[in-house]
C-alpha cells in the first residue's frame, strides 16, 4: 500500500516531465534483452538504437533529432502493458512491438491511441491486411508469405511440384504451426504431398522426425520452422539422417549465425538454406557508416553486429521507422510535433526504400501492411550466408486472399 | 498507537463476526476505499493507472493460489494453465454467444475450477513435490490441448480477438475505466478470500495443511476439502486469466507460459503464506519492483553511464539481478513473507512509545 502512495505521489512530477521538448521526436521501441528470445532481441535492439544514432549524428530528421526509448518487455505481456503506456505517456509517435503476444495485446490499444506499431516478423499475419488493421505494420514478410515463399522456392529448385513430396518440420507451438494453412492449402494447388512434422518444445531432440522424412516419407524437399536451439538440431539430425541440407530451407527464426554456429560452424551446416526479411552480411553502406561513426566517437563497434542476421533485421526496422518519421515531418510541414496518424500516412509512403539492399523494395501504401511478403533466400557457404535468391514474394495472391478471408471471418 | 484493541466489547453475534471488529480497522477500510474508488480514478495518470491494473489483476491470483499454497499446503505449479482455461472459456463466450462479461467472468472461473477439480485428483493420494509434479504435467497438458483444439483456441494462431466489456453501453476501453473494472473485480475477490479463511471451509483447509491425518480424525472430509481448494483457487485463477483477456482485448495461450506459475508462487511465498495482506503484498511486490528499478535506473543511469548505448543492456540485466537480490534480502529478512514484516512493525507501534 505505502508502496503504491509513493508511487502516487511522484505521479505529478514526473507526469511535467515527460512533454515532449521542441524539435525532438519521441519514439518507443521494445525488445526483449534478457527474456527466453534474448539472442534475437539484444542484436535487433542494438541494430535499431545504432541506426537511430546514426540518423541522429548526420542531424536527425528535418533537424529534430529522435529519441528511441527502450523497454525491455522479457517476451512477457505485463512488462510490455506497462511499456507501451510508458511510451505513450512520454508522447511516443510510434512503437516498436516485440513478441507475437505483445503484438496481439497491444493491438486494441495502438487503434485506439492512434499510434502506429511495427511488428516485423511477430503478430498474426492477418494483421497485413491495412484495412482491417489500420495502425499495425508487420512490414517484413509474415509466417503465411514465408510459407508461400518457401513453397516457391521449393519449386525452384525441384523444378516443378506436381507429384514431389514436402517435409513440414515445425515447432509444436501456435507459431510454428501458423504455416500449415498456406502449406496445405499450396499443396492443394500446386498438387503435392504435403507431410507434417511437429516438433515438441523444447526441440533439441529431432532424430526420429529427421529419420521419418529421410527414410520412411522419403521427402524431396524440407521446409522447416524452428526456433531457438531447434534450428542448429535440425541441421545435424537431418544430416545424420541421410538427407541432403541442399533441400532443405528454413523460415526466418531458423537461420541466423548462432544456429549455424551451434549445429558445428558454416562448414558443417554448409547447404541450408534460409528465408531472410533483411539483407544478410556485412556488405551495406549503412553498416559501414555506423562502425565509422563508432571510429569517430574513440569506440569499438558492438559486438552484437557480428550477428548479421538480427542486427540488419534492427537497422531494418529502425530504417522504416525514421523513413515514415521524415515523410510525416514533411507532411507537418518541417515540425517535430508530428501525429501518429500523421507517422502512419509516412508509413503508407514507404516505397521502393532499398537502403543499399538491404531493405527488400517493399511497399507500404495500398491496403498492404506487410508490403508485400518479400524474402530472400540465404543459403550457408563455407565463408558465411550467400544470397541464393534476389527478392522474391512467393504466392502473392493466393496468400493475401487468404488474409483477407481471415479478416473478413473476425469482422 | 493507532491500533488498540481494549475497550470495544463485543456484545452481539454480529459485532463479534464482524470482519473489521475496530473502529480503528474499520476506518482504515474506508480510507482505502475513498483512496482507490474516489482519489486514484480522478487524479493518478493514465500511466500509473496500467500499473495499478496489473497489479489489481496479478492480486487476484495471487489470492487464489495462496487459499491453495497458503491455507490448504497444496502445490500447484499448474496456475498459468487454470488462467488459460478461464481466457479462452470467457474468449469464446464473448465472441461466439456476445455474453456480457458478468457472465463470462464468472463462467471463465467455473470453467477453470471443473479443470482445476481434475488437475486436483492426484492431491487426494500425494502430496508436496509430488503433487507439484503432477501439476507441472497438467500445465503442459491443458496448453496442449488448447492449442491444438480449434473449437477452444479459434484457430493456427490459437488467439481470439476479445471486444473490450462493456456497463450500460459504455465500453470500457480506457485505462481509467478498465481500473475501475479490475478494481470492483479486485474488491470482491478480496472480501470473499477475507470470508474463506474465517469461515468453515477456511478452518477445515488450516487443519489439512497443518496436520491431514487429524484434520480426518478431527472429521473433516480432506478429500473433499483438498478438491474444493482446487476448485477455489482454480477459479481465482481463471478470473484472472478472463481479466487479462479483457485488459489485452486477446485471449492467447502465450500469455500463460509456465514462468507466469512460478511468478504467481513467488508472489503468495515473498507475501506470505496464508494470509490475505501478504497475497497482496506480495502480488505488488512482484509486479512493481520490476517496474520501479527500471524507472529508477532510467533516471539515475546516465549520470553512472555515459554510454547510453550500453546502458540499456546493462539496466536490463541489473533489474534482473536487482529483483532477485531483493527478495532474497526480504525473505532473509523475515522469511514468513511481508505480511509478517507488517504485522511487527504494526505490533511495535501498537505498544509504542513503550518497549511491551
Amino acid at each position: 500500500m505505502k508502496r503504491i502512495l509513493a508511487t502516487i505521489a511522484v505521479a505529478g512530477g514526473l507526469a511535467a516531465m515527460t512533454a515532449a521538448q521542441a524539435g525532438e521526436i519521441v519514439i518507443g521501441q521494445m525488445t526483449d534483452r534478457t527474456g527466453p528470445t534474448a539472442n534475437v532481441g539484444n542484436p535487433l535492439a542494438d541494430g535499431a538504437q545504432d541506426y537511430i544514432d546514426l540518423i541522429n549524428s548526420q542531424g536527425g530528421v528535418g533537424g529534430h533529432t529522435i529519441r528511441m526509448l527502450e523497454v525491455d518487455n522479457q517476451y512477457k505481456v505485463p512488462p510490455a502493458v506497462e511499456g507501451y503506456q510508458r511510451f505513450k505517456s512520454e508522447g511516443a509517435v510510434l512503437v516498436g512491438l516485440y513478441g507475437t503476444p505483445i503484438t496481439q495485446a497491444l493491438t486494441a490499444d495502438l487503434q485506439k491511441d492512434k499510434i502506429p506499431g511495427t511488428s516485423p516478423g511477430f503478430g498474426t499475419a492477418a494483421s497485413a491486411d491495412g484495412a482491417a488493421f489500420p495502425y499495425l505494420f508487420p512490414a517484413a514478410s509474415s509466417y503465411w508469405s514465408q510459407a508461400g515463399a518457401a513453397v516457391e522456392y521449393a519449386k525452384q529448385q525441384m523444378g516443378g511440384l506436381k507429384g514431389k513430396k514436402i517435409a513440414y518440420l515445425f515447432y509444436d507451438n501456435p507459431a510454428g504451426r501458423e504455416g500449415l494453412p498456406v502449406l496445405r492449402k499450396l499443396s492443394g494447388l500446386e498438387g503435392f504431398t504435403l507431410n507434417e512434422f511437429p516438433v515438441p518444445a523444447p526441440g533439441i531432440e529431432m532424430d526420429n522426425q529427421a529419420r521419418d522424412i529421410a527414410r520412411r516419407f522419403r521427402a524431396d524437399f524440407v521446409i522447416s520452422h524452428l526456433f531457438g536451439r531447434a534450428p542448429s538440431v535440425q541441421i545435424n539430425a537431418l544430416k545424420r539422417a541421410g538427407f541432403s541440407l541442399d533441400k532443405v530451407v528454413s523460415f526466418v527464426w531458423g537461420a541466423s549465425e548462432a544456429d549455424v554456429a551451434a549445429a558445428g560452424g558454416f562448414e558443417a551446416a554448409e547447404g541450408y538454406a534460409g528465408l531472410q526479411f533483411a539483407g544478410v552480411g556485412d556488405d551495406f553502406q549503412v553498416r559501414r557508416d555506423i562502425k565509422a561513426m563508432y571510429k569517430a566517437q574513440g569506440k569499438d563497434v558492438r559486438e552484437s553486429m557480428a550477428s548479421t542476421v538480427f542486427y540488419n533485421r534492427g537497422l531494418l526496422i529502425a530504417a522504416l521507422h525514421v523513413e515514415a518519421l521524415r515523410n510525416a515531418v514533411a507532411a507537418n510541414g518541417g515540425k517535430a510535433d508530428v501525429t501518429g496518424t500523421q507517422v502512419r500516412d509516412g508509413f503508407h509512403q514507404i516505397k521502393d526504400f532499398s537502403l543499399g539492399g538491404l531493405i527488400p523494395p517493399l511497399n507500404l501504401g495500398g491496403g498492404d501492411h506487410e508490403g508485400g511478403g518479400w524474402t530472400r533466400v540465404f543459403k550457408v557457404t563455407k565463408d558465411g550466408f550467400a544470397p541464393a535468391s534476389d527478392w522474391f514474394k512467393g504466392y502473392r495472391d493466393v496468400v493475401f486472399g487468404m488474409i483477407k478471408e481471415e479478416t473478413a471471418k473476425k469482422n | 498507537m493507532f491500533h488498540r484493541e481494549s475497550g470495544y466489547y463485543k456484545t452481539t453475534y454480529a459485532s463479534d463476526s464482524a470482519l473489521y471488529p475496530l473502529p480503528i480497522a474499520r476506518f482504515a477500510v474506508a480510507g482505502f476505499a475513498v483512496l482507490f474508488f474516489v482519489v486514484a480514478p480522478l487524479l493518478v495518470s493514465s500511466y500509473y493507472l496500467t500499473i495499478l491494473n496489473l497489479v489489481g489483476i496479478a492480486i487476484v491470483g495471487a489470492l487464489g493460489l495462496n487459499i491453495l499454497v497458503g491455507l490448504t499446503g497444496q502445490i500447484s505449479i499448474g496456475h498459468a494453465a487454470f488462467m488459460s482455461v478461464g481466457a479462452y472459456t470467457a474468449a469464446n463466450l464473448a465472441t461466439r454467444f456476445d455474453l456480457p462479461f458478468w457472465i463470462t467472468l464468472p463462467a471463465g472461473g467455473l470453467m477453470a475450477a471443473a479443470i482445476g477439480i481434475i488437475v486436483g485428483f492426484p492431491s487426494v493420494r500425494i502430496k508436496g513435490l509430488y503433487l507439484a509434479i503432477s501439476t507441472l504435467a497438467a500445465q503442459f497438458i491443458i496448453d496442449w490441448f488448447i492449442v491444438h483444439t480449434p473449437a477452444i483456441s479459434g484457430g493456427f494462431q490459437a488467439s481470439i480477438q476479445v471486444p473490450r466489456p462493456s456497463v450500460f453501453g459504455i465500453v470500457l476501453d480506457t485505462q481509467r475505466e478498465l481500473y475501475m473494472f479490475i478494481l470492483v473485480t479486485v474488491v470482491i475477490a478480496i472480501v470473499i478470500a477475507l470470508n474463506i479463511a474465517r469461515s468453515r471451509i477456511g478452518r477445515a483447509f488450516i487443519a489439512i495443511r497443518d496436520q491431514d491425518i487429524a484434520a480426518e480424525i478431527l472429521g473433516i472430509d480432506v478429500r473433499r476439502y483438498k478438491l474444493m481448494a482446487f476448485a477455489i483457487s482454480s477459479f481465482y485463477a481463471g478470473v484472472t486469466g478472463v481479466l487479462y483477456t479483457y485488459y489485452s482485448g486477446v485471449a492467447n495461450n502465450e500469455f500463460f507460459p509456465l514462468v507466469v506459475s512460478i511468478d504467481y508462487l513467488a508472489m503468495v511465498i515473498i507475501g506470505g503464506m496464508g494470509s490475505v495482506l501478504g497475497a497482496i503484498f506480495g502480488a505488488t511486490f512482484v509486479t512493481l519492483l520490476p517496474i520501479a528499478i527500471d524507472l529508477v535506473m532510467t533516471s539515475v543511469g546516465p549520470y553512472l553511464i555515459d554510454d547510453a548505448g550500453a546502458l540499456s543492456g546493462i539496466k536490463s540485466h541489473m533489474r534482473l539481478i536487482l529483483f532477485g537480490g531483493l527478495i532474497m534480502f526480504f525473505l532473509v529478512v523475515e522469511p514468513e513473507g511481508l505480511n509478517r514484516l507488517w504485522l511487527n512493525i504494526r505490533s511495535y507501534f501498537r505498544v509504542w512509545p513503550f518497549s511491551y
